[in-house]
């Protein structure tokens, strides 16, 4: 009785304490630049993710053959982006086995099927360029937008390294208008004596990429990580349209149906 | 054809039911917009049975398959993804529907002398819709799904003596798991639907036996018929009128339906949380767990009521007898008038006091008590946070307007309930 009510209130008290816990520093997210309808974008995305994600993270509820969505045909699919099977119908798998992962990594990588859906592509984007060096960490890497994640920088060969600048405020106000002059991803975290800190990254050496393509490279990735989230998305709002010009054809003839029925009545 | 309904009615009384549950059924003539949300209701009801059966044809009901299975119906099912997007879409405006129902009752008096059964059974169904929205949403399996469902079964434990047995008998286990989903499963699939469908067909033949009440609280039903027409004077005959005023309401309707499950389906989060598209994990706590919208009210009045004498029960109490206080409202309600138009400022004020309530304890069942900061120290209150200092003074407004209502609404300023309807 007491553990259970004592969980039953643990409980309450983490869903209250959850955003002051969770959020830590307040993020400005760069809008990710992604259009759901661009076909190259989405097959570049494509090549990306499994050449850069597919080695560590499983998308296992993504089909190969379902990639004919982005006008690619079943050939092209086996030709260039099915490394680890041979059969179409397969689903995005890795071969590392969890309790490996747990060794090599102290983490699960999470399976990104539907991540998307979770995270949204703002935060995704940002995720990828908000990789910075920091030796504190046991990867010798750390993220601005998920601070001391468990996964390092694999795309460092193409985006180069980048590190933490941090600048002090004296007040909340002016940190805000500091990180919104950023244009682009920016941290405001409380910092002593109730000064504000911006948090920023700038470029320590560069990689294979300019700045400029390895942002792209990241919204690609992104624009096919949203589409895998939901595949049928395109489908589902073409076929709204149509639903809803036949509703509204369909409104006005039950409409003047019912004004001549009610005619008589008064 | 004549004959084949002939034929069948010497052996059913098919014509003789029609008749009495629709087509020669008399009803006030003038119902105006707060009218439609009841045939809207059945039909959200007959969709979300119809999409639940194909969801049923490709869900499986297990631990380490349910989740799956959902991104299954979503990606390789034929349509598997509209038909999730209108179930999970048809559950929230199951309530929508339900909510603005209820609302038109508290206008019109609805749930007075002599429709007191019929009310009752309308309460009845929302309770078993409730719990049917609270079992369906275990079903998808992530990590809302697996925690929200914890976080209720838990509320039994806090029941003094019996209560941890209880949660275990609720659950089958001492955790939500597997078992836990398959029973939920079987209460969503067929044990709640059968309830449901019994407690509207009851609802439905209670309307048709006592008459439906009407903006204006005329006894339509009592007036003198018409020698030639047999109706009296503002009654019309529910086919065809109202058949083809509904039907524009059902395509208007849809229209919103569609809206959301074409183009918003996750409705900002509303509908579907981003938090249900990670797997559940027994081990992982979410940090935020907020019920879906349409249990908010409840929810923040739970959370707004302290624990005292070392337990939380009081929270679970109150939460319960918010709902179970709708049973009562026939008797508590005194006024001399059914209709808000005739009524006075006294009703009309708690009335709007008690829909505000309503819709600030639902936003603050959603966002964390931190929302708005806490008082300055030494302010005098018992909780410092001000979102529960809130919540606390609309849980008691929410129950003010019930546990005042035999007094106010005797004393309330009514105009004369007029004999005919006024058009307005």
């Amino acid at each position: 009785m007491k553990k259970r009510v004592a969980f039953l209130l643990a409980v309450v008290a983490l869903a209250a304490a959850g955003t002051a816990i969770a959020n830590g520093p307040d993020l400005r997210l760069a809008p990710a630049p992604v259009n759901r309808l661009d076909q190259e974008s989405l097959q570049r995305g494509a090549r990306n993710f499994v050449n850069y994600c597919l080695n560590c993270h499983s998308a296992k509820y993504m089909r190969y053959n379902r990639l004919t969505d982005l006008g690619l045909t079943e050939e092209q699919i086996k030709a260039n982006l099915m490394f680890a099977t041979d059969k179409p119908g397969d689903t995005m798998n890795v071969a590392m086995r969890p309790e490996d992962a747990k060794r090599w990594l102290n983490a699960i990588p999470p399976d990104l099927s539907v991540e998307a859906r979770v995270r949204g592509r703002d935060w995704l984007y940002n995720y990828l360029l908000g990789f910075y060096r920091d030796d504190k960490t046991p990867t010798g890497w750390n993220n601005l937008v998920f601070p001391n994640v468990a996964m390092p920088n694999v795309l460092a060969e193409l985006s180069g390294t980048q590190k933490l600048v941090e600048t002090e405020y004296e007040d909340h106000e002016k940190a805000t208008g500091a990180a919104i002059a950023v244009r682009g991803l920016a941290a405001v975290e409380p910092a002593a004596n109730h000064k504000y800190l911006v948090m920023t990254t700038a470029e320590e050496s560069p990689g294979r990429l300019a700045r400029a393509d390895y942002e792209a490279f990241a919204a690609d990735l992104v624009n096919y990580m949203d589409y895998m989230a939901e595949p049928a998305r395109n489908e589902r709002v073409r076929l709204g349209i149509i639903v809803l010009l036949f509703l509204g054809v369909l409104f006005l003839f039950a409409y003047w149906t019912k004004v001549e029925f009610w005619k008589d009545i008064h | 054809m004549q004959r084949l309904m002939t034929w069948i009615d010497e052996r059913f009384p098919l014509t003789s039911l029609w008749e009495s549950q629709w087509g020669k059924y008399i009803a006030p003539k003038n119902f105006n917009f707060w009218y439609y949300f009841g045939s809207l209701a059945a039909l959200v009801l007959v969709m979300q049975i119809v999409t639940g059966i194909f969801l049923t044809m490709n869900y499986k009901p297990d631990a380490t398959k349910a989740f799956e299975s959902v991104e299954y119906i979503m990606r390789d099912v034929e349509w598997g993804w509209l038909i999730r997007y209108m179930h999970s879409t048809g559950a929230s405006l199951f309530f929508v529907v339900v909510y603005l129902h209820m609302f038109r009752a508290f206008l019109y008096g609805s749930y007075r002398k002599p429709r007191e059964l019929l009310w009752i059974f309308g309460c009845l169904i929302y309770l078993a819709l409730m719990g049917e929205a609270f079992f369906g949403y275990l079903l998808p399996w992530g990590q809302m799904s697996y925690w929200g469902a914890q976080v209720i079964v838990n509320l039994f434990s806090t029941i003094p003596v019996i209560g941890d047995d209880l949660a275990v008998w609720i659950r089958g286990d001492y955790t939500v798991s597997d078992i836990t989903l398959n029973r939920f499963f079987a209460f969503h699939v067929i044990a709640l639907p059968l309830v449901l469908l019994g407690l509207v067909a009851a609802h439905i033949m209670a309307l048709h036996e006592v008459g439906s009440n009407n903006p204006d609280g005329v006894d339509v039903k009592h007036q003198p018929r018409d020698p030639v027409t047999g109706l009296p004077p503002d009654g019309i005959y529910s086919h065809p009128y109202y058949t083809v005023k509904d039907i524009v309401g059902v395509i208007v309707f849809l229209a919103v339906f569609s809206i959301i499950v074409f183009f918003l389906p996750e409705m900002g989060g509303y509908f579907l949380e981003a938090n249900n598209f990670i797997p559940a994990d027994t081990l992982k706590t979410p940090e935020h767990i907020a019920p879906v919208w349409y249990f908010t009210p409840y929810y923040a009045m739970l959370r707004a009521v302290p624990s005292m004498m070392n337990t939380q029960v009081w929270g679970v109490l109150v939460m319960g007898a918010s709902v179970v206080i709708f049973f009562f409202m026939p008797w508590l309600d005194r006024g001399r008038v059914k209709s808000i138009r005739y009524r006075g400022y006294l009703y009309k004020g708690w009335l709007a006091a008690f829909i505000v309530a309503f819709l600030i304890l639902g936003y603050l069942g959603v966002v964390p008590v931190t929302v708005w900061g806490q008082f300055a120290e030494g302010f005098p209150f018992y909780a410092a946070d001000k979102a529960t200092v809130v919540a606390r003074i609309f849980t008691v407004v929410y129950f003010l307007f019930f546990l005042l209502m035999p007094w106010y609404t005797a004393r309330d300023k009514t105009k004369p309930e007029p004999d005919r309807v006024v058009w307005s």
